[in-house]
């Protein structure tokens, strides 16, 4: 496969894990654990997939996925949220911002595989 | 029926109490078994020398009789039918009320019980929801079963793994479910102190609450201080201010309340309220004194001066609530927004602006109450400096007689029953009527 998933987590335990199953799976996986520059991190190394936390030190998830999505190169990269907000109103921004599929900690590797294969292959409508 | 008309209701209710057969009964007191049964259905008035005979024979007091005990209790029945439905016969109150005086108690207890499991429901989720302790504590505790879940797999669905990744995964597990435990004990130390709602507090300003609740808002030690009075005695003796940041609210608050009752001591205060009543505006004017500093010292009176309750908001220019004294059926906040529709931050629109605004709490919680707010500038004025304003609310009960002057308002949008409101932030957890 060779396709860059970019895992934008501050949870090291977390990251060391997706990063694992995800490498293990042909995936190139860059990570970055901090809000605050989370989008120019996805303008430099062009992900083909961004998995995007919501609780991030410096930035929320939301604010990252808002920008992206109003930033035309960005506008219709796949987005994986994982949150441990798994309340209606979160799932309801998120999809009011555009995100590709939303997911809750605790999920389990499989469901994260599927989705990342799912959205990366274009085979999933994306946001909207 | 009028329960003055619902005597003979009374006397038939309590010679079955005392066992008492109506023909035994009417040979005691010298008439007719036939005249004392009109009588016991409502039939015939009952007065004078009959009526104290009837008590007398009876072993009660003849107003219990004539007025009934229940006068009380209907009012409690008229609450409950107000928040029951559109099928109640509540012209027929008096009646039930007279006639099962047993049942009619068993009503009123069950919409009491209700109302307070109502108001633990409210308590309980709006701190779920806005608690920011027990969101963080969640978000910990579902981030390290996420990191378990997600490594565990991995150690049992890899059976290849290198040594190198299967310690380095085993370790980050250790790490993982020593948070989990210390996150859980954390969660669990503090659900314990949730046991009594009232009680349970969790923030600087609900220590300070709690610590006012404990005086009733009057500190009659302050009312006729001199300025430099030491509030540390009041401090030192309380146990519910625990924190330091408690303890520094307190004492802002009573040096505040210091300064107000030198300007405007409580004997001036009685007598303005004996010539002009509940009337802030008029009292203000009497006093010669601003309406923040009048609503502060109104909603401190001491109970024995039967005013009823005062409740008082205060909030910042941002509508954060930074007082908060609350009266029955007119609940604030614990956590999270209040009610956008509430007159205290209309006038933060416009300040200097006194507003008079009747109010009818939504849900069952439903009270009617008058309420007077205002928006002024606090702290130093000075030229070239922006101005920091603060609001405050007055709540006061009042008639529901005049139900169609009242707006409707709210707690917060969370706990909110109306579905119509066009200020709704977010959806209420509450079904349609609860």
């Amino acid at each position: 496969m060779g396709k860059r998933v970019l895992l934008i987590e501050d949870e090291p335990n977390i990251i060391e894990a997706i990063s694992f199953i995800l490498s293990r799976d042909g995936w190139e996986v860059d990570t970055h654990a901090n809000g605050i520059d989370a989008v120019d991190k996805v303008k430099v190394r062009q992900p083909d997939l961004v998995i995007l936390d919501v609780m991030l030190p410096g930035r929320s998830g939301f604010d990252i996925l808002r920008e992206l999505r109003d930033n035309p190169p960005t506008a219709n990269l796949p987005v994986l949220m994982l949150t441990a907000r798994g309340q209606t109103k979160d799932k309801e921004t998120a999809a009011a911002l555009g995100v590709s599929r939303f997911m809750t900690k605790p999920f389990s590797n499989a469901e994260v595989l599927e989705s990342v294969r799912v959205l990366a292959s274009g085979v999933e409508a994306q946001h909207g | 029926m009028s329960r003055s008309a619902l005597t003979g209701s009374r006397i038939r209710e309590r010679r079955n109490m005392v066992g008492m057969r109506q023909a035994d009964l009417a040979r005691t007191v010298g008439i007719s078994a036939s005249y004392l049964n009109l009588i016991e259905h409502n039939r015939r008035r009952i007065g004078g020398k009959l009526l104290m005979d009837i008590a007398s024979a009876l072993e009660i007091e003849p107003a219990a009789l004539s007025e009934g005990a229940e006068a009380h209790l209907v009012a409690r029945l008229r609450e409950a039918a107000a928040e029951g439905g559109k099928r109640i016969e509540i012209e027929r109150v008096d009646e039930f009320a007279g006639r099962f005086p047993g049942w009619a108690e068993l009503v009123v207890e069950k919409q009491r019980r209700i109302a307070a499991l109502e108001r633990t429901v409210e308590v309980l989720t709006d701190r779920l929801t806005h608690d920011p302790f027990l969101s963080a504590a969640l978000h910990d505790i579902l981030t390290a079963v996420a990191s378990i879940r997600s490594t565990s797999s991995i150690l049992v669905e890899t059976p290849e793994l290198e040594p190198e990744w299967r310690g380095r995964f085993q370790r980050n597990i250790n790490e993982d479910s020593q948070r989990l435990s210390e996150a859980s004990r954390s969660l669990v130390g503090y659900l314990d102190g949730v046991d009594d709602i009232d009680a349970s507090t969790t923030s600087p300003q609900e220590e300070l609450e709690a610590f006012l609740g404990s005086y009733d808002f009057h500190f009659a030690e302050l009312e006729n201080a001199a300025q430099d009075t030491d509030t540390q005695d009041i401090l030192a003796g309380s146990e519910l201010l625990r924190s330091s940041s408690a303890r520094a609210l307190a004492e802002g608050h009573l040096q505040q309340y210091l300064r107000d009752a030198t300007l405007v001591p409580l004997s001036r205060l009685r007598s303005a309220l004996a010539a002009h009543g509940l009337d802030p505006a008029a009292l203000a004017g009497h006093l010669g004194v601003d309406l923040p500093l009048l609503f502060r010292r109104l909603a401190s009176l001491p109970k024995e001066l039967e005013y009823g309750p005062i409740g008082l908001v205060v909030c910042d220019a941002s509508g954060t609530l930074i007082f908060r004294k609350q009266i029955e059926g007119f609940p604030l906040p614990r956590f999270g927004a209040a009610c956008p529709l509430w007159p205290l931050f209309r006038a933060l629109n416009q300040p200097m602006l006194p507003m008079q605004v009747d109010l009818a709490q939504a849900g069952r919680s439903a009270g009617h109450f008058r309420s007077y707010s205002i928006a002024q500038p606090v702290g130093e004025i000075s030229f070239g400096k922006s101005m920091r304003f603060e609001a405050s609310m007055l709540v006061i009960p009042d008639d529901p007689a005049v139900e169609s002057t009242h707006e409707q308002v709210g707690v917060s949008c969370r706990i909110c029953p109306s579905a119509t409101c066009g200020a709704r932030r977010e959806p209420s957890i509450l079904a349609e009527g609860f």
